[in-house]
């Protein structure tokens, strides 16, 4: 039957019939990935008031998933890059150029290459949104700019060394750690703080849910600093020497140092000491990153090992061999991972999940490298070099599909400050920091060694108060004809300055003790045989 | 080569012009909503504080002459009530300008009860001076003024003994009252027409059932709730309980089930077609409970208590949802629901008739859809973490 003609009414049951059967394989993964976790047991609740409200509650989580499935299926705008080879092509082989003029001229006006040989390697950071992008020069050299549209924010340049750079909450702030201390500035290039705890900084990180500015540094001292309130949460001294490789888990907000010694440490600000010791390699760990689910981290060190970590479970899953040295690592949206070494770059497609065989793309750069950044919701990674800065496009790195609520590309000035009220508002406590987040609001169920020994408490504390009642019933009955009112008057009475006594007389004591001190002083410090009228000189 | 890469253009995601709507993306995928269980547990928490921040419950206090002994409610009226007080004064209140509208002048004794029929337009008031007098209720006036007139009773009953309470039929001019025993009586008869009788002790209060309107219930002084069927001779069954209940109220949106007000300061509920236990005990006070009445929504009641203070509870919970107590309120002896379960109003001893806010937090007056969406979203927050610190 040819594929214009309608099919017929037989055909036509047929087919649905067929459809019916088979599953769309998109809609269980969605369905997968918004189930968030299982259902309620409702078959082990006796109580049936409890039972009835969780029947009732998750019904409704069902339906509101339902909706859900629908809006992600089927009205997202857009979907993710893609980079296929066709024939004996090879992805790792494709160059830059030959990609760029296969694109549109939106998205080919997303790659350029800044020269700016004199000021340094340069460290840069984006925002949440992807919008703005900060370079950080090591001479000094500060700028914030619309990169997309090719728009100078503000320049600033500091005379001194800048080691690292960070946007606070979004792009009308951000720090730098500079020769001594870090300086939080305004978007206008303006100084507004200067925080001089924070000293000899390498490395910052900014947790955007919980506004803590962290700092890690030579004296090995990991800082949180709430950027809303301004007072330092905590001061962890980790004992393991200068550290500059820092990062956090966007999962559950935890910071993770790499060090000098091969092990990896994550840190809470509740915790003096790290939460979890790992030793990651036999050398020191040069670079670090983390997914954004926080599932997986993968590390470099010197001893010429890619390792990538299953961080919930905190166990090993593959490792991969780096010929040179990494300097930089980072994992974007969609869990590409890209790996620096010197002039090189490479970029691994499903290396976390599965070991990859080969590389998904290679690029080489005109400067050595000093950090690179993929760009949130952009295919775009941001490379920062001794030459200056450059940006080249990886199909499929970043979330194609954002959420206004979320973070915005597109932000007027007042959805910007409506969501710094909002993220003010529901800024989350420090302490809540914890290695699982799923803890908070979850029930577990007592112990059964606890709830005897609660059990025992009770029993002991229920008889304890019969026999008590029982004896003062007892007493009463002695007690009759004893209770008069004046008796009891009488006896209050005495009662008080029984209680009294001892402390009048110590007082009394005290008091004795002192007069005859000050009385011996007076007696010594006047000689005997001074004459009564020189006695005055003495006193 | 096959390449293709995120590319977006900003006639997609932004607007034209300032009378365009703003473009909303959504993607409700987990990955771009990090922390969500920490972010609603501190909007439970800023919601809580809220709550807090704004709970003014007490919105008027009216005056009477004497202590407050009864309340009703007109089925047809939302912006009133009728108290009546121990010396024989009942007064129809407008409650947002805070007046009394009538004053209806002709009890000697206590007003024990006061009732309305179903037009909304007579009500049935009984005192301890043995009389049951029929008032006839005008439409409220909207001129300004403080006592428009004192008015007379349209028609007096005369009983052998004082009342001890009284309930209007839902569907015809019948209204029945407690005493010695529950005498039934007609509107246009000034003898009852039928009297029930088990024992020998007071009968204290009567309700009629909302659903079934010849069915009725009544509290007496021998511990026992009985119920009746005006279509039989003799009373259909007794409930002897250790505490005497000092009044009862039907659920008006579950009419099988009622709730009595016990001396041993708990309320009990009852099915009444299942009266071996009660369905749920409501502790919380610390004196005898004095009255209770029913939300029109049928999902929580009022109760007021010797203690000096008034309860809002949920239809099933075992504890108060809220508590409202004043420094210059005395004992509470008559607790109403308003007719749009947004207003409670509790009469006391202190001679006052206080109106409070059901839900101490909430705004009144009208309220933007935001603002409701707003208020619903943080009500659903609190009842999700309330278990947590």
């Amino acid at each position: 039957m040819a594929e214009g003609e309608p099919p017929t009414p037989g055909e036509a049951r047929k087919s649905s019939k067929k459809r019916k059967n088979v599953r769309d394989p998109d809609a269980t993964e969605t369905a997968k990935r918004l189930k968030r976790g299982p259902a309620v047991n409702l078959k082990s609740i006796t109580d049936k008031k409890l039972k009835g409200k969780l029947r009732r509650a998750e019904a409704v989580f069902n339906s509101s998933r339902k909706k859900a499935i629908q809006v992600n299926e089927w009205l997202l705008p857009a979907t993710a890059g893609t980079l296929e080879a066709e024939g004996i092509e090879r992805t790792w082989k494709f160059k830059q150029e030959d990609i760029v003029q296969a694109v549109d001229v939106t998205a080919a006006r997303k790659v350029f290459d800044l020269s700016l040989p004199e000021l340094g390697p340069y460290k840069l950071s984006f925002t949440r949104n992807g919008r703005f992008m900060l370079l950080g020069g090591s001479l000094g050299h500060l700028a914030i700019m619309d990169w997309q549209r090719a728009h100078l924010v503000c320049e600033v340049q500091v005379r001194e060394a800048v080691r690292d750079v960070v946007f606070l909450h979004n792009e009308t702030f951000f720090a730098a750690a500079q020769k001594k201390y870090v300086y939080v500035y305004d978007k206008r290039g303006l100084e507004v703080h200067c925080l001089q705890d924070h000293t000899l900084v390498n490395a910052l990180d900014f947790l955007p849910h919980h506004f803590l500015l962290t700092s890690i540094g030579e004296y090995g001292v990991l800082r949180y600093q709430d950027t809303s309130t301004g007072h330092i949460v905590a001061q962890h001294k980790t004992h393991l020497g200068p550290c500059s490789v820092m990062r956090h888990n966007p999962y559950n907000g935890v910071i993770m140092l790499g060090h000098a010694r091969g092990c990896v440490t994550m840190w809470t600000p509740n915790l003096t000491t790290a939460a979890v010791k790992m030793l990651c390699h036999t050398g020191p760990v040069n670079a670090l990153a983390v997914d954004p689910s926080g599932t997986y981290m993968a590390t470099a060190g010197m001893d010429s090992q890619i390792k990538v970590w299953d961080v919930r479970m905190l166990r090993p899953m593959h490792t991969y061999y780096s010929h040179a040295p990494v300097t930089s690592m980072d994992i974007s949206q969609r869990g590409l991972l890209a790996v620096g070494y010197g002039r090189k770059l490479q970029i691994w497609q499903d290396a976390l999940r599965n070991k990859a065989k080969s590389p998904y793309l290679n690029h080489n750069l005109p400067g050595v490298m000093e950090a690179f950044r993929f760009c949130p919701y952009e295919d775009v990674l941001g490379i920062g070099h001794s030459a200056g800065i450059s940006t080249i496009l990886v199909p499929g790195a970043g979330e194609p599909n954002f959420d206004s609520f979320v973070a915005n590309p597109f932000q007027t000035v007042k959805a910007r400050q409506h969501q710094e009220v909002a993220a003010l508002l529901d800024k989350l406590q420090p302490d809540s920091i914890v290695l699982d987040p799923d803890i908070i609001g979850r029930v577990r169920k007592e112990p059964a060694d606890v709830a005897r020994q609660r059990r025992e408490e009770e029993a002991a504390a229920n008889t304890a108060r019969l026999v008590a009642m029982r004896r003062e019933a007892e007493a009463k009955d002695k007690m009759k004809g004893k209770n008069k009112p004046s008796r009891r008057h009488r006896k209050k009475q005495n009662n008080i300055i029984e209680d009294r006594k001892p402390a009048i007389k110590e007082r009394q004591k005290e008091e004795a003790a002192r007069r005859k001190e000050a009385a011996e002083k007076n007696e010594t410090a006047i000689p005997k045989d001074a004459p009564r009228a020189v006695r005055r000189f003495y006193k | 080569m096959k390449v293709k890469v995120i590319s977006r253009s900003e006639e997609d995601y932004t607007r034209e012009r300032t009378s365009d709507l703003r473009k909303v993306q959504r993607n409700y995928d987990p990955l771009l909503h990090q922390f969500e269980k920490a972010k609603e547990y501190t909007r439970a928490l800023n919601a809580a504080k809220l709550n807090r921040i704004f709970a003014k419950p007490f919105l008027a206090a009216l005056q009477h002459d004497d202590g407050v002994t009864c309340l009703a409610r007109n089925p047809k009226l939302v912006n009133s009530i009728v108290a009546g007080s121990a010396d024989g004064d009942i007064r129809i209140w407008d409650i947002p300008r805070e007046r009394t509208l009538r004053r209806l002048v002709g009890h000697t004794g206590a007003v024990k009860g006061i009732s309305f029929a179903p037009d909304g337009e007579t009500c049935v008031s009984a005192s301890t001076d043995a009389t049951v007098k029929l008032w006839k209720v005008p439409y409220a006036p909207f001129e300004a003024g403080v006592v428009q007139d004192d008015a007379e009773a349209v028609f007096e009953f005369q009983g052998k003994n004082a009342f001890r309470g009284i309930d209007h039929h839902w569907d015809r001019s019948t209204f029945a009252t407690a005493g010695v025993a529950v005498d039934i009586w007609d509107h246009s008869r000034s003898e009852p027409i039928q009297t029930f009788t088990w024992g020998s002790d007071t009968v204290t209060s009567v309700r009629f059932n909302p659903a079934e309107p010849d069915v009725f219930a009544s509290t007496g002084s021998d511990r026992a709730i009985t119920l009746y069927d005006l279509r039989q001779a003799t009373p259909l069954r007794k409930m002897v309980m250790q505490t005497r209940s000092n009044a009862l109220a039907w659920n008006p949106m579950e009419p099988f089930n009622f709730t009595a007000a016990n001396e041993d300061c708990c309320l009990y509920t009852f099915d009444m077609r299942k009266l071996g236990s009660a369905l749920c005990v409501h502790k919380d006070f610390v004196s005898a409970v004095m009255d209770v009445d029913y939300s029109p929504t049928g999902r929580e009641f009022v109760a007021g208590s010797y203690d000096r203070s008034l309860r809002i509870f949920s239809v099933s919970g075992g504890h108060s949802r809220e508590v409202y107590t004043t420094k210059r309120m005395q004992r509470v002896f008559a607790v109403r629901f308003s007719g749009d379960a947004t207003y409670v109003f509790s009469g006391s001893d202190d001679m006052n008739v206080r109106c409070w806010k059901a839900k101490a937090s909430e705004q009144l007056g009208i309220r933007l859809p935001r603002e409701k969406h707003k208020q619903a979203y943080n009500d659903a927050l609190l009842e999700r973490y309330k278990h947590m610190p």
